[in-house]
């Protein structure tokens, strides 16, 4: 088969809203919903958990203008669309940073451990996947919870050649179910992203 | 026929996209990281993505002419058609994939709180549309040409017409965002967010000719944008189902 070149991908740009979340930028009455506005759709088993962060830019400014997506699996490590997999929830958020201090929020459950292709499993995680004014092509990362006994023998984690940045994997309890997962774009703190 | 086996995504290739830090584009200088991504193959987490339905869409979704404004009035501008096909880099086309799109009015003005240019608004245009692909990644909307504007980067600078599109594939390592340019724009070769794509085939790829065959005569024009996502590579045990 003939191989045809990836369409190239270009800045969301500052208006990312208008597109992805209109009513969240004051276009009402188009669709009755924001895409991804909820990944829990009724009684979902498991832990309700909430994954909390700022976007850091190499200034230390948080990125107001940013939209983040979240991509996990259920609390039994099944994503949606497998055979079995929670109809409670929808595995997928999205959220746009708020304009004044930049922060997201995803009201979600912890995932459960999922497949490693060639054998094993990995830790409990969410996809991210980060887009801004600035940011030339999609930012793919991942959180783990610090406090997950598998991260140990996670087969990604393991792949980290200077483990003194691990730690940017790990979103941090903060009590009550509430997890912190900030991201540095650039600078000592440089979250680890992904060409996978 | 029975499904077909398939491998992990296909890597993707790093000529194909812009660069993360293009000090042209000044935004990026300090939004770009600058230690190597991490790589592995991909796996469930990847292989895996949200799936939309058509009941996700409302009647007017892909009708930016119509889709803000009240009963029976229309946008301004330029009436077009954009249509193309999403397939995947083996040439299948990739069904049901979620477009969404988002633009500026024929004036070049954005219906967005922190849009700051002196273009008027359109009461008749918000600026968003959506789309889902058929079973042979063939999608179509309507919308007005969006004007050019200026932008705060260096001292005069101008962005071409363009389309936004944000494309969910069926595994979240296809999901793209990219923009759509239009043919005979002289403002795409001086876009410093279009520079930052070093190939120039692969600029090329994201300008949409004219297609005058599904010019809708007395009413629309039409252009034609085809998008291609990463695929899934085919496992060994399919290559020997086809007999090799």
């Amino acid at each position: 088969m003939t191989d045809h070149p990836e369409t190239a991908s270009q800045t969301a740009g500052p208006y990312v809203h208008i597109g992805c979340t209109p009513n969240f930028a004051g276009i009402h009455g188009v669709y009755p919903e924001d895409l991804g506005a909820r990944m829990i759709t009724g009684d979902a088993t498991g832990e309700r958990i909430t994954l909390i962060g700022q976007i850091f830019d190499g200034t230390g400014t948080p990125l107001r203008d940013a939209m983040i997506e979240a991509w996990q699996a259920d609390a039994n490590g099944l994503y949606a669309g497998q055979e079995g997999a929670d109809p409670h929830f929808s595995g997928f958020g999205r959220c746009p940073c708020d304009a004044e201090d930049g922060s997201f929020r995803f009201e979600t459950i912890k995932p459960g451990t999922v497949a490693w292709p060639s054998g094993g499993t990995q830790a409990p995680h969410v996809t991210l996947w980060i887009v801004a004014r600035g940011i030339n092509l999609g930012l793919h990362t991942r959180a783990y919870f610090a406090d997950a006994p598998q991260n140990d023998s996670d087969p990604v984690l393991g792949r980290i050649e200077h483990r003194v940045r691990a730690k940017t994997l790990l979103a941090q309890a903060e009590g009550s179910g509430v997890y912190r997962f900030d991201i540095h774009l650039q600078g000592p703190d440089e979250t680890i992203f992904f060409d996978v | 026929m029975t499904e077909i086996p398939k491998g992990g995504y296909a890597a993707r290739l790093p000529q194909n996209h812009p660069v993360a830090l293009y000090p042209p584009y000044r935004t990026s200088v300090k939004r770009s990281p600058q230690a190597a991504p991490l790589s592995f193959p991909t796996t469930i987490s990847e292989e895996t993505g949200p799936v939309f339905g058509h009941d996700l869409l409302g009647p007017k979704d892909a009708d930016l002419l119509h889709n803000f404004g009240p009963q029976d009035q229309s946008a301004i501008g330029p009436r077009i058609v954009v249509h193309g096909r999403v397939q995947d880099q083996f040439g299948r086309p990739v069904a049901g994939a979620l477009l969404e799109v988002w633009q500026a009015n024929a004036g070049g003005r954005y219906r967005h709180k922190k849009e700051g240019y002196l273009a008027p608004l359109d009461q008749n245009f918000g600026g968003c549309g959506r789309v889902i692909t058929g079973p042979d990644g063939s999608y179509e909307f309507r919308t007005v040409l969006p004007g050019p504007y200026p932008w705060p980067n260096g001292p005069n600078d101008w962005r071409p017409s363009h389309i936004h599109f944000s494309i969910f594939g069926a595994g979240f390592a296809q999901r793209l965002i990219t923009q759509m340019y239009f043919e005979g724009d002289p403002l795409i070769w001086r876009c410093p967010i279009v520079g930052s794509i070093q190939d120039k085939a692969a600029v090329e790829r994201l300008i949409a000719p004219l297609d005058m065959e599904r010019t809708l005569p007395m009413d629309a024009r039409a252009y034609r944008f085809d998008i291609t996502l990463r695929g899934r590579r085919q496992t060994m045990f399919e290559n020997r189902m086809e007999g090799l």
